[in-house]
């Protein structure tokens, strides 16, 4: 089980969700991927994502004007 | 093993696409969605930008259509790629610079790529015949299952009535019984139909699904391709033109202002690559230059710069110019609002 970072800042909604779909199709079941954004539509968009998807939003915590989630991938292809 | 056909829906988050997506799911089918990202899309970005839209809950409506049919959805990045849509559109452009004929023939035949390579059966879109006066045209409609090399693998639920049938309504795996007939602008049927699901709150996008429909929009995207001298165009281009005020007072740069805090922030991240201005003296917003500005050109700029902060009616307003690293702060008398032309207003 791997534990991975991606940094997003920067990036608008929904490029961040789709770097998170790219990423996860290169990760197995059970790996943890934290991500760092600045665009705070990432707090609705990437958790929506990860519910239809089939993964995990362990944690998510803001400060300043970053947001940043853990997620875990789940059981399903996710991509 | 099931032997449960796919299809695949093109998702725009609208209304049209979500009933499509339900009324073949209805049918047995196995649907899930898929979205292209091409830069231009009206998803997100001017929220995230702009504070004064932080009021309203902010949401990508594709997602949210995905998680109402509780289907998987693929978002694709097709930015590089969609540039020769916009740069060459064969059947041209509509009422702005949207080349929506074009875009749908590229995404359907994106779309019958990506069945290809995941083992899927069909394609659904949501158009609807006599919807949009350049892509959802009936002469139009075999154009994009031609052009998209999809053929007779692309039904239209919502319309399919209208329409030659399909594969999928040929070998029965969907009931063109079941399927619909709707035609024209009125949005009636899609409404009554969103009403028998238990569909609320769903969204009316009014022009279409791209800023390439929007006229202010589509001006600054010539504006930038005439003054470049080239049709070339990065993400962050796309996406400087949808923030602030964006002023031309000569042919070599253009001014960006950004007209609230949201907007500033989000400019900030720019400063790195641009020639940019900030009114030290008083409040004022970020103004990032684009283009090549000279020395001679600074008073000028500095003085409109000037004019955007809270030093609008002040004798004096300092302003600081950082240009290749280089800072030079200039003492100016802001330009009355009534002295800028118009024209330069892009
Ligand atoms: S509105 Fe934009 S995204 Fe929609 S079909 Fe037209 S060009 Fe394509």
């Amino acid at each position: 089980m791997s534990k991975i970072a991606l940094d997003l800042r920067g990036l608008l909604c929904p490029l961040p969700v789709i770097r998170v779909q790219d990423k996860i199709k290169t990760l197995q079941q059970g790996d943890e991927l934290e991500v760092t954004c600045t665009d705070p539509g990432v707090m609705h968009d990437i958790p929506t994502w990860c519910r239809i998807n089939g993964h995990s939003v362990l944690a998510s915590r803001s400060s300043d004007y970053e947001f940043i989630l853990n997620l875990q991938v789940g059981g399903s292809d996710g991509d | 093993m099931s032997n449960k056909r796919k299809a695949v829906a093109l998702i725009s988050g609208g209304l049209d696409s979500l009933l499509a997506a339900k009324v073949i799911q209805e049918q047995g089918v196995h649907v899930e969605g898929i979205n292209f990202f091409t830069g231009f899309c009206v998803e997100g970005h001017t929220h995230a930008i702009r504070k004064k839209d932080k009021a309203k809950p902010k949401r990508n409506n594709a997602l949210w259509v995905a998680e109402q049919l509780n289907m998987k959805l693929h978002i694709v990045d097709v930015i590089e790629e969609y540039k020769s849509v916009l740069l060459n559109p064969k059947h041209g452009y509509g009422a702005n610079m949207n080349p929506c004929l074009d875009c749908k023939v590229f995404m359907v035949a994106k779309a019958k790529q990506w069945i290809e390579e995941n083992d899927f059966d069909f394609i659904i879109t949501g158009e609807v015949v006599g919807q949009r006066p350049m892509s959802q045209r009936k002469d139009t409609m075999p154009v994009i299952s031609r052009e998209s090399g999809a053929d007779d693998l692309l039904l239209r639920p919502l319309c399919a009535k209208n329409l030659p049938e399909t594969l999928p309504e040929h070998e029965g795996w969907v009931n063109r019984d079941e399927l619909f007939d709707f035609s024209g602008r009125t949005r009636k049927p899609q409404m009554a139909l969103a009403d028998q699901y238990g569909f609320e709150d769903y969204a009316t996008p009014a022009g279409g699904c791209c800023f390439l429909t929007d006229k202010s929009y589509s001006v600054k995207l010539v504006d930038l391709w005439k003054y470049r001298g080239s049709k070339e165009y990065e993400l962050d281009d796309i996406m400087l033109l949808k923030v602030g005020r964006h002023i031309r007072p000569g042919g070599n740069y253009k001014l960006i202002v950004a007209r609230e805090e949201g907007e500033s922030r989000f400019l900030q991240g720019y400063k790195k690559g641009f020639t940019w201005l900030q009114v030290t003296s008083h409040g004022g917003p970020l103004t990032l230059v684009e283009g090549e500005i000279t020395e001679a050109d600074l008073p000028l700029a500095a003085r409109l710069v000037a004019r955007f902060s809270q030093g609008r009616d002040a004798d004096k307003v300092s302003v600081e110019c950082v240009r290749d690293g280089e800072v030079t702060t200039l003492d100016v008398k802001p330009m009355p609002a009534h002295e800028i032309p118009a024209e330069w207003y892009v």
